[in-house]
């Protein structure tokens, strides 16, 4: 069997809280001071300590009182830069935004609190979400807690590497083409990305509206349901959130998963160069074999537009969702000689190269005389790619593959060619560009690289339930434990 | 250099619509990347998406619509409290011309 | 000699919704408050805010379509209009582009006594800029006041079917009374919320194809809009005749010098880049909803005094007085409606009775302000009133005395006439003819005079029965009374 985390993760904490058998306080407080300890992986942008602190006494002196504490009572939480805290600075990681403080918690802030979970800090990210790799992060790149030389995935990777490296028992990230499943591959941790409209989009601040979804990472598979289900449900504030019960998804994780018929991208499969990724994906399927599922090839003939599709839907949506960064009613104003160059002083300045080159495609994308070439058709070739699922899941319940092509590539390594960095999400984006839950299993570590891989499990919409049976089987029969080596060493 | 497909012209046209400052060099750094990218998303023209709806989300969604009750909003201090400049009433912008 | 030219003319207006709250977000839509006091994250477009429509706003929207005779589409959706401007929170508004709510419809008026019909493109749902306040702080900078932000708006595209100023005036006035009668909108131009952009060009007489049109914004009077599109159109003559070419562009309206002037910005030409908001699903009205919706709606002007004239014996001068505003026509429903409903009289008779009593009193010192109206005595009251007169307990005169004394006091009918101790009419032949016999007697030499033919001093007699009864007596009970009695 495997050993336990080094970290006491969310459901072990909580529990040991509403039993009296730990102080919230002590909680956060460890994690502060893990969090100050590893200020070298650039993973956070705000430590909030002395709120932090206060909010865990709080709940201590709720259970002194005797009353009941929530699901997650005191469990320390990071958020990505992407989700607004009332008060706190929430920046995107991006100068557009520095020094910003939102007027209002975003939708899952507030439940998260409603269930006594304890904020400990802001998350880096890349700017506006738009990365693979956290190199476009206005404050710095974060680096890898299993190597330091190595990005940590993105555009979640403060939220992934915090995880890793102990900081908070689990972080929020924001999912629109992998940007928590990736993140979650390259440092190790569970990151699930629930269907389009599980839970509410109220109070993140949009990349892609059709594609974004809040997504966690946990260091196991029990940790991240438990966290879905406070945050999944209906928000009136979203009308794109779903009308659906909330089932038990932490039970799930304990369902057997034999007769479950898992489809395999058998084709996409033989492109995978990567030695440890393509040991990671046999050994999760012989796992699933031996766990009495069903493994059936199936093809999705349009997932290989997906990159195409989502850089054209992606950034038409975000061209438009970042106009509001105008220097107008808050974040950054660079004074012109007039309104004109106010507006374009202020997002040359705040904004990244990143960002403007997307801003800059889907602005063209947009654009009179482009709409239907490029943002109809990529909608049009979008419907195909649904209905490949629609006819894979005729076959099979789930489907696996690889998360992300490679292990964590180096920092640095990618920067000079953005293509070559999208081209890094090409497992990521057809769940996303489909609106299905998908969610990133470590399996293990490379013989290869020695560093973290796992795979990606992706079912149909609004079937987390059966997505994360078959991921706790997976982790279960892997004995990953998420355990960098720097946890305890350097300055720690 | 102009044979792809976008020229620097429009990478300007399209800076403007997007209100975007660039300078000489950032808009040919531009005008390659997106040259690249445009190239890279062409081979949808391939693809036959004849009788095909465009499909603006992926999964249907029916949520109810708002009742017309009022909520609770921000006082005015909350409100301009991030603003770049204000009177204490108002969002001060750049002078706007409307009109002669 | 200059050559004939034919005008045309399109309207846009946009006509707030008559809600509570915004398109998107809860805040209040209440007209005038200090700035900035009506905001929320959602109409500030602040970073991670998201909208929810107003249900209530897409009813309004499709009452006043089925009112128009739209087709009023079971799913519709809304667009973004992209473009920067301080007005604009989100660096986009929220508008209905490609999928309106309404299509199609139509709007039949009358210019003089000639009826016209003018065909309708659309009518869409979307949501209010934000007000630039200018001068404000010193003069250098614009202040932006969010309180209008994402109002929920129609608007009302018309074909280019009108050929004068006077034609589009009346098809504005005929349309702000539509949308005030079914409650969709409080008509209030001076508060804009009713707002009208034209679209005019001219054309040599016999032309088939349209002229280069310009667009006027935001003319908020019936009687700017005549003027605007008068000297637009005399603007437009007089380029052409000097052998030059209208330029398409918009114009906006000086009032001060009655003139239209060029709006053409130094920026490049708009490209919105519209497309489908993501945040924002599909908005769907299946046929059994349109159906509940078209049942639910008030009825309009015409369809209120084809049935008072015809049901309920008003001339079509009472109806037309009586359907001037929408409080107003309610005010006589009601008070008619608890009048017939007593049964006393036959329902054109209690229809006759409330149209004057209404139009004589209780017009006097009403005060309407958009879509309300103060009156000084609630109709229910009236109905009260006049249902006394109806049965004959307060004459008619007593009934207005009581009515004004109800008005200056605000007290109740019963209260007025117990405070004043007005006397109910005595009727009673048999109590009065004691009375009026006794006052013949001791008057022998005006009875004789009325004998001899001096019926006038009938006038006398009745004045001494109506100060023996203390005004009491009925009128008509005396004058027959007298009659019969003098005789003998
Ligand atoms: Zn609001």
């Amino acid at each position: 069997m495997s050993e336990p985390s080094p970290v006491a993760g969310v459901v072990d904490t909580a529990e040991a809280v509403r039993a009296g058998e730990q102080r919230a306080e002590d909680v956060v407080a460890q994690h502060v001071a893990r969090a100050k300890a590893r200020a070298d992986l650039n993973a956070l942008l705000h430590l909030d300590e002395e709120r932090a602190l206060s909010a865990a006494r709080a709940v201590d002196e709720r259970r002194a009182r005797g009353e009941a504490l929530g699901a997650l009572a005191g469990v320390p939480v990071v958020l990505k830069d992407n989700l607004c805290l009332d008060g706190v600075p929430t920046t995107c990681a991006s100068r557009i935004l520095e020094g910003y403080r939102p007027p209002y918690n975003a939708d899952c802030v507030e439940r998260l609190i409603a269930e006594d979970a304890v904020i400990i800090a802001k998350a880096n990210m890349d700017e506006f979400a738009m990365g693979s790799s956290n190199e476009n992060s206005a404050f710095g790149p974060v680096k890898n807690p299993w190597d330091l030389t190595r990005a940590p995935g993105g555009s979640s990777g403060g939220s992934a590497a915090a995880t890793a490296a102990g900081i908070g028992a689990v972080a929020l990230g924001s999912d629109t083409g992998g940007s928590v499943r990736q993140p979650g591959a390259f440092c190790g941790v569970v990151a699930i990305k629930p269907t389009y409209g599980r839970l509410s989009r109220y109070g993140l601040i949009a990349f892609a509206s059709s594609l974004d979804q809040v997504g966690t990472m946990t260091r196991d598979v029990r940790d991240g349901a438990r966290v879905l289900r406070v945050l999944a449900g209906h928000d009136k504030r979203d009308a794109t959130s779903a009308v659906e019960p909330v089932p038990d998804y932490e039970a799930a994780c304990a369902a057997p998963v034999s007769g479950l018929r898992v489809g395999v991208l058998r084709a996409a499969l033989d492109q995978v160069e990567d030695p440890d990724v393509r040991a990671a994906f046999s050994a999760a399927e012989q796992s699933l074999r031996d766990a009495g599922c069903d493994i059936v090839d199936i093809e999705l003939p349009h997932a290989h537009h997906g990159v195409s599709v989502y850089y054209l839907v992606a950034t038409a949506e975000a061209s438009s969702n970042l106009a509001r960064f105008d220097g107008m009613r808050f974040g950054l104003r660079v004074t012109g000689d007039d309104l004109l160059s106010t507006y374009e002083r202020t997002r040359a300045q705040g904004f990244g190269p990143e960002v403007k080159r997307r801003i800059m495609l889907g602005t063209y994308a947009l654009s009179s005389g482009y709409y239907d070439a490029f943002y109809i058709k990529a909608q049009k070739v979008r419907t195909l790619m649904v209905q490949d699922y629609q006819r894979a899941f005729e076959r099979c319940d789930a489907v696996l593959s690889p998360t992300a092509p490679t292990p964590a590539f180096g920092l640095g390594e990618k920067t000079g060619d953005p293509l070559a960095m999208y081209l890094a999400d090409i497992f990521t984006l057809p769940p996303s560009l489909a609106g299905l839950p998908a969610m990133h299993v470590p399996v293990g570590l490379g013989q290869a690289s020695g560093l973290p891989v796992g795979v990606q499990v992706t079912t149909p919409a609004f079937t987390e339930v059966r997505m994360l049976q078959l991921a706790a089987a997976l982790e279960a029969r892997s004995g990953y434990v998420c355990a960098p080596p720097a946890l305890f060493g350097g300055a720690g | 250099m102009d044979d792809g497909k976008i020229s620097s012209e429009q990478v300007r046209h399209v800076a403007r619509l997007a209100r975007l400052q660039l300078d000489d060099v950032e808009v040919e750094a531009l005008r390659g990347q997106l040259d690249a990218i445009l190239g890279y998303v062409a081979a949808l023209d391939a693809v036959d998406v004849t009788a095909l709806l465009p499909s603006f989300h992926a999964i249907p969604i029916l949520s109810p619509l708002r009742e017309d009750v009022a909520t609770p909003g921000l006082t005015r201090e909350r409100a301009l409290a991030a603003a770049p400049a204000s009177d204490g009433e108002g969002f001060a912008v750049p002078k706007v011309l409307e009109g002669a | 000699m200059a050559r004939a030219y034919e005008t045309v003319i399109g309207l846009e207006v946009h006509a707030q919704l008559k809600t509570a709250t915004k398109l998107f977000c809860g805040c209040p839509t209440d007209y005038g408050a200090a700035p900035n006091t009506q905001v929320c994250p959602v109409c500030l477009g602040l970073p991670g805010a998201l909208p929810v429509p107003n249900e209530r706003a897409m009813e309004l929207a499709a009452i006043a379509g089925l009112a128009l005779g739209c087709d009023v589409r079971s799913e519709s959706r809304f667009d973004r209009k992209n473009y920067f401007y301080p007005d604009l929170s989100k660096g986009y508004q929220i508008s209905q582009f490609e999928h309106p709510l309404n299509l199609g419809g139509h709007l039949t008026f009358l210019v003089g006594d000639q009826e016209k019909t003018v065909g309708l493109t659309r009518i869409h749902v979307e949501e209010d800029a934000a007000k630039n306040l200018h001068g404000a702080g010193g003069g250098a900078a614009t202040v932006v006041d969010f309180n209008r932000g994402g109002t929920p708006l129609i608007e009302i595209v018309s074909e280019p079917d009108l050929r004068s100023a006077v034609e589009a005036e009346a098809y504005l006035r005929k349309l702000r009374d539509v949308l005030m009668f079914l409650g969709v909108n409080d008509g209030n131009l001076e508060e804009g919320s009713f707002r009208c952009d034209a679209n005019v060009s001219v054309r040599p007489v016999g032309q088939e194809e349209f002229g280069t049109r310009t667009e006027i914004k935001n003319i908020n009077s019936f009687k700017f809009v005549r003027q605007a599109i008068d000297y637009e159109v005399s603007r437009q003559v007089g380029v052409l005749e000097s052998g030059g070419r209208v330029v398409q562009e918009t114009r906006g309206w000086n009032d001060v010098t009655g003139k239209t002037f060029s709006q053409r910005s130094k920026e490049d030409a708009h490209d919105y880049r519209y497309f489908p908001d993501p945040d924002l699903p599909p908005i769907v009205f299946g046929a059994e909803r349109i159906e509940a919706l078209r049942k639910a709606a008030p009825k309009l002007p015409e369809q209120l005094r084809a049935e008072w004239t015809s049901e309920w014996g008003l001339t079509p001068y009472d109806a037309e007085v009586l359907t001037g505003h929408p409080a107003i026509a309610a005010y006589f429903g009601e008070v008619a409606g608890a009048l017939d409903a007593g049964g006393r009289e036959p329902r054109a008779e209690a229809g006759k009775r409330a149209a004057n009593f209404i139009q004589a009193e209780v017009l006097r010192d009403v005060k309407t302000s958009g879509l309300d109206a103060t009156f000084s005595v609630p109709a229910a009251d009236v109905a009260e009133l006049l249902s006394r007169v109806q049965a004959g307990t307060l004459t008619g005169k007593q009934g207005k005395q009581v009515f004004s004394e109800m008005a200056s006091s605000g007290e109740g009918a019963e209260a007025v006439i117990a405070r004043l101790g007005v006397q109910a009419p005595i009727s009673d032949t048999g109590a009065l003819e004691g009375d009026i016999r006794a006052i013949i007697a001791a008057n022998p030499a005006q009875h004789e005079q009325y004998k001899a033919g001096k019926t006038k001093v009938l006038g006398f007699f009745v004045g001494q029965v109506m100060r023996v009864t203390k005004g009491a007596a009925d009128p008509a009970t005396v004058n027959a009374l007298l009659e019969r009695l003098l005789q003998e």
